[in-house]
């Protein structure tokens, strides 16, 4: 374990120490080696709606990436900061309200405001209140933390839905649409599966940029060994609310698709049980890469809408919830990290 | 590692795309597919399976068959939120295909679910129990039908009766903070604020409150009684501790705040519950063939029932029936988008357990209420006693269009008569 992180200490005292001419060939493969399993995904995720229905399109492809996009953002602090959130989903809901408050809705409150004046407002209120709630809970460790957030997200569960004057209290905000850009209307199957594939493809980019940076792997290094990265002189707090900062823009961006996706926002899309279905999500994929939570999401989103096929009436419930227990039984790092595990396993046999 | 993420991807994809191809295929069909939806999850669970019991009801008096043709009950779940009501209303149309949907549950559902239907045309929507006014009075869709009644429809009657007959003048409300009871306090007030009553305070609770406290401080001391719309647990702690601060005013009940977990209240004073007043769709104790009828026919077929269908299995029932009754009337046709089904649907009069129910040119019930008060059975137990059935009430509760859009659909500052 120390070896390790003296490895991490020397590798990121090297890259701090990097003149900007070598960092900038490395910005060049900060995607890592490009594979052709990167080029095959891309090409079948571009051809997924030509080949699905709408409702596969649009009800588990294009939530799935929305979700996906707001565990992200806990994967990206839990696999690289060590810090579990569950305030994710609160966020997301920050960025959904703005969009619905400033934005239009069939509610009074509304401002009706033009969506390049509201998108831009949203997704920075979003990342603001995360570097809050990072400000707040980044001195705690593990369990504490996991409650400090949890508290956070329980606090503007009940603020939402106790305020009238700009939160329209339990009825929250119907009719929150995308707005009409280009002539598409951007909730239809096709426009809105392309709208978040890439959004969800930018910030799936972007975590893979920030994990080889110099920020992320002081990032991983605090991680792994907070006091040591401290006795290096690095600001361990300055680090983990930067971190909860770019979270905060990750979910802000899920946020939005999913306000949109559904249509509308209310106290019940960021109540105690979707807050711990990102932390279900996430697990499920799997945190120590960032298309964990992709996985994660498809995997949740097609029990959610199938489980109740498999077992009759009202136990659905129960298999999703055996499913869960049983990957995060058999495999810690989940769906991931099983296949990891079958790889190692398979090739070790070839051998 | 590299490779192991591309091969992952690629796993995942086939996984993803032959899920979507083989849903695609399996859609040969013979039967004609029902959709029901209720909160089979969440905080109404147990009312849900009550919905769904009364679907199966009415479905099992069809012997599964309508105008010829086998019924395929698919069952749709949500947990009482809008969105899930959404997600699972699009997997029965759009991945399902069913051609008829019953359902939801809630109001707020019952609101998100209409607006859906509107870019369904080819699916006709009954309500399931939601109760909502705005489903049908607010930009209605054609093809959403509502032969329930609405929060505010489920209190007619009531106001004029406690104005008049029980002479209370001055009343405050207790409710629960949502359009539910917004929808029942103003089906309250119209008749109660005709009648020269007065509201002179409105509270509004979260769902699920605890502390009523701060609220039995602030009712004043003049008022004659105490309007309580709240449900299940809210209920019984209101009740509760407003008797244990020594409150004496009589009660007036919304439709789901005076049922048998208060009636079963053992307070010091059980008398004092008698003579509260309410009215709703249903009344259990009602003395009518067709509604006994219907009791012990839900008994028979659900052992596991509660001990007396809700109004949430007798909404469901409703809808039900009248989809399968018109059915059978149009012989099973469904074609050019279910025309013929829908002109049905809005001429008919389906008979019921509560009586003959037709809908308005909004698709809305126009349906008879039970005014009930509790009265104290021969045995000592307290009970919902009918004291007279308002018939065909219809969503402007006797207003004429005009006075009604001129006050619109309830919420909490509105209506007013302090």
């Amino acid at each position: 374990m120390s070896s390790v992180v003296e490895m991490r200490a020397s590798a990121i005292a090297e890259v701090a120490a990097l003149p900007p001419a070598k960092a900038g060939r490395r910005f060049a493969t900060w995607l890592g080696k490009p594979t052709p399993g990167y080029v095959v995904l891309t090409i079948l995720l571009l051809l997924y709606p030509w080949v699905a229905s709408p409702f596969f399109t649009f009800q588990i492809g294009g939530q799935s990436l929305a979700l996906g996009i707001i565990a992200l953002s806990l994967a990206f602090l839990a696999g690289y900061g060590g810090m579990v959130s569950l305030a994710q989903m609160t966020l997301a809901g920050v960025a959904g309200y703005m969009v619905a408050i400033l934005g239009s809705s069939n509610v009074a409150v509304s401002l009706n405001w033009p969506w390049w004046v509201v998108l831009p407002l949203a997704i920075a209120v979003a990342t603001l209140a995360s570097v809050l709630v990072g400000a707040i809970s980044v001195r705690t460790e593990g369990i504490y933390t996991i409650m400090i957030t949890l508290a956070i997200g329980v606090a503007f569960y009940y603020l939402t839905q106790q305020n009238y004057e700009v939160f329209n209290g339990f009825n929250g905000f119907p009719r929150v649409l995308p707005p009409s850009v280009f002539g598409l209307y951007w909730r239809d199957p096709l426009p809105y599966y392309y709208l978040a594939l890439g959004v969800a493809a930018l910030c799936f980019g972007f975590v893979l940029y920030v994990r080889r940076s110099t920020f992320g792997i002081a990032l991983q290094g605090i991680r792994d060994n907070p006091r040591r990265m401290r006795a290096l002189g690095f600001n361990v707090t300055a680090h983990r609310v930067a971190a909860y900062a770019v979270a905060g823009l990750i979910a802000s961006l899920g946020g939005i698709l999913f306000t949109w996706f559904n249509g509308r926002i209310s106290p019940g899309s960021i109540g105690i049980g979707p807050l711990i279905n990102i932390l279900v999500i996430a697990v499920l994929g799997g945190v120590r890469h960032p298309i964990g939570p992709f996985i994660g999401a498809v995997v949740f989103v097609l029990l959610q809408n199938f489980a109740i096929d498999l077992v009759d009436r009202e136990r659905f419930n129960m298999l999703i919830g055996t499913i869960f227990l049983a990957i995060v039984l058999f495999s810690p790092d989940g769906l991931l990290g099983l296949w990891q595990r079958l790889r190692t396993h398979f090739s070790a046999r070839r051998l | 590692m590299t490779t192991g993420r591309g091969q992952f991807a690629r796993w995942v994809l086939g996984a993803l795309i032959s899920a979507g191809a083989a849903s695609g295929a399996a859609l040969a069909q013979e039967p004609l597919k029902m959709g029901a939806l209720a909160t089979l999850e969440g905080p109404f669970t147990v009312l849900g399976q009550d919905g769904m019991r009364g679907v199966e009801m009415a479905l099992k008096e069809h012997d599964y068959t309508a105008g010829g043709k086998k019924i395929e009950l698919i069952k749709g779940s949500s947990n009482a939120q809008p969105d899930s009501a959404v997600a699972a209303t699009r997997k029965l149309v759009e991945q399902d295909k069913v051609q008829i949907l019953i359902g939801p549950l809630s109001g707020s559902e019952g609101i998100a679910v209409k607006d859906y239907a509107k870019s369904h045309p080819e699916v006709t929507f009954l309500n399931g129990s939601s109760a909502a006014q705005e489903t049908t009075l607010t930009d209605p869709a054609p093809n959403f039908y509502r032969f329930s009644t609405d929060g505010a429809q489920w209190q007619a009657g009531l106001g004029s009766y406690v104005a008049n007959n029980k002479k209370y003048k001055r009343v405050v409300t207790v409710a629960e903070d949502y359009s539910f009871p917004y929808s029942q306090v103003q089906g309250f007030m119209i008749e109660f604020c005709k009648a020269g009553g007065h509201v002179v305070d409105k509270n509004w609770v979260p769902i699920g409150n605890k502390d009523f406290s701060s609220i039995i401080a602030k009712i004043p001391d003049n008022v004659d009684a105490i309007y309580v719309a709240l449900g299940g647990a809210d209920a019984v702690n209101f009740l509760s501790q407003y008797e244990q601060s020594g409150g004496t005013k009589p009660i007036v009940g919304g439709s789901i705040t005076v049922d048998q977990t208060v009636m079963g209240y053992k307070g010091r004073k059980k008398d004092y519950m008698v003579g509260t007043a309410s009215a709703g769709p249903i009344a259990d104790s009602w003395d009518n063939a067709h509604w006994k009828k219907f009791v012990a026919d839900y008994k028979a077929q659900f052992k596991d029932g509660l001990p007396s269908p809700s109004l949430f299995a007798h909404a469901y029932y409703v809808n039900t029936k009248a989809a399968l009754d018109a059915l059978d009337a149009v012989k099973g046709d469904l074609a050019n988008n279910q025309a013929k089904l829908r002109q049905t649907l809005s001429s008919m009069s389906v008979q019921t357990p509560t009586g003959p129910v037709k809908v308005d040119e909004n698709r809305n019930a126009v349906a008879d209420i039970f005014l009930t008060e509790v009265a104290k059975g021969a045995d000592g137990n307290l009970f919902n006693k009918v004291v007279k059935v308002i018939p065909a009430v219809n969503q402007r509760l006797g207003l004429t269009k005009a006075e009604f859009d001129k006050m619109g659909v309830g919420s909490r500052t509105n209506p007013e008569c302090k």
